[in-house]
């Protein structure tokens, strides 16, 4: 049985304004800039669905360097198969990894399903 | 604490060279002159002392607090959670402002409580340094900012649960969560059987640091 995610709510701060919604499927860009980046590596270019909107934060990327991190950026929660974010994954179908990504590093997934 | 989660901290050193380190060497000796790191950070003391913004005990405090504090207050979290359904409900949906209701000031760190159920088990890594609800559980283990966790527990869940002696059928889903930015987690375990009439304090007993971070599940003693 996959975790349920409609019920989960958050009541971080708020994130006005945000492009995606629980449920959507999104895209992890595939690139590979420099600097100090949150997202993992591993997880650029996979595809996987919002399991919920943490709030808006200070820009990591930019806070690393002294910087404000004005303006804050969405972040999300998003939910990966694990069969599709390694190939050769042992173990059953329905596990699933989750992490946090930030709304600059998602792009619309339109799609069939992984 | 010797036993099967001590498996991370034993394992050979991957910083690029082979040798064995000497474990009867007095600590004062294996650690060298300080780093960089640490003159900063003396430095910064000294002079936030000098200008009064902080006392060298309100800094001792504060690191007592980290060790002989914290690392019990995820326990008592849970502990009321597994008691009054009310506030688990709270805490699932908001780890932070429960936390401030059962008198647990969480300061920065936001946190998202996620449940186990008998179809799911959840599982803490972060694997772009080594995030962990200090707040909560005091500082993290070894094992839980050794490289070999970190990158393993992502693609390989189950085999690492199982060094930890975590058996899961495989009809549970392994639901691995990489804290990777501005959240903290902690897992809320399944109450064992058999604990029904026991008291919070009790309950509290069994909620180790390993069972909220998710490598294994809380026993009974006596029933393993």
């Amino acid at each position: 049985m996959s975790p349920d995610t409609a019920a989960i709510r958050s009541s971080y701060a708020p994130a006005p304004g945000h492009r995606y919604a629980v449920g959507d499927r999104v895209r992890i860009k595939g690139v590979f800039p420099p600097g100090h980046r949150r997202t993992p590596w591993y997880i650029r270019g996979k595809r996987g669905v919002i399991e919920r909107i943490c709030g808006a934060f200070p820009n990591p990327e930019e806070l690393a360097y002294g910087f404000d991190g004005e303006p804050a950026k969405v972040l999300y929660r998003v939910r990966f198969a694990q069969k599709h974010v390694w190939p050769g994954y042992r173990g059953p179908d329905h596990d699933v990894i989750e992490m946090e990504i930030f709304e600059h590093w998602l792009e619309p997934d339109e799609g069939e399903a992984p | 604490m010797s036993g099967p989660f001590d498996f991370y901290a034993k394992r050979p050193h991957d910083h690029g060279h082979e040798h064995d380190h000497d474990d009867h060497k007095p600590e004062s000796e294996a650690e060298g002159p300080p780093s960089e790191f640490e003159i900063l950070s003396r430095a910064m003391q000294e002079l936030l002392e000098a200008k009064g913004v902080v006392t060298a005990d309100q800094i001792r405090r504060r690191i007592e607090l980290f060790e002989e504090d914290f690392p019990y207050r995820g326990g008592r979290v849970v502990a009321r959670a597994w008691t009054d359904p009310a506030f688990k409900r709270r805490l699932l949906e908001d780890g932070r402002s429960a936390c401030a209701e059962a008198g647990i000031e969480l300061e920065a760190e936001r946190l998202i409580a996620v449940e186990n159920t008998p179809d799911v088990h959840n599982l803490i890594v972060c694997t772009l340094c080594s995030c962990y609800p200090r707040a909560l559980l005091g500082m993290p283990p070894t094992w839980y900012k050794s490289r070999n966790y970190r990158s393993r527990v992502v693609f390989e869940p189950r085999a690492v649960l199982r060094e930890f002696g975590t058996l899961l059928p495989d009809h549970v889903t392994v639901r691995v969560h990489d804290s990777n930015a501005d959240m903290r987690y902690v897992v809320v375990p399944m109450r064992p059987k058999g604990t029904e009439n026991w008291s919070e304090e009790r309950l509290a007993g069994i909620l180790t640091r390993d069972t909220l971070v998710g490598v294994t599940v809380p026993q009974v003693p006596g029933k393993e």
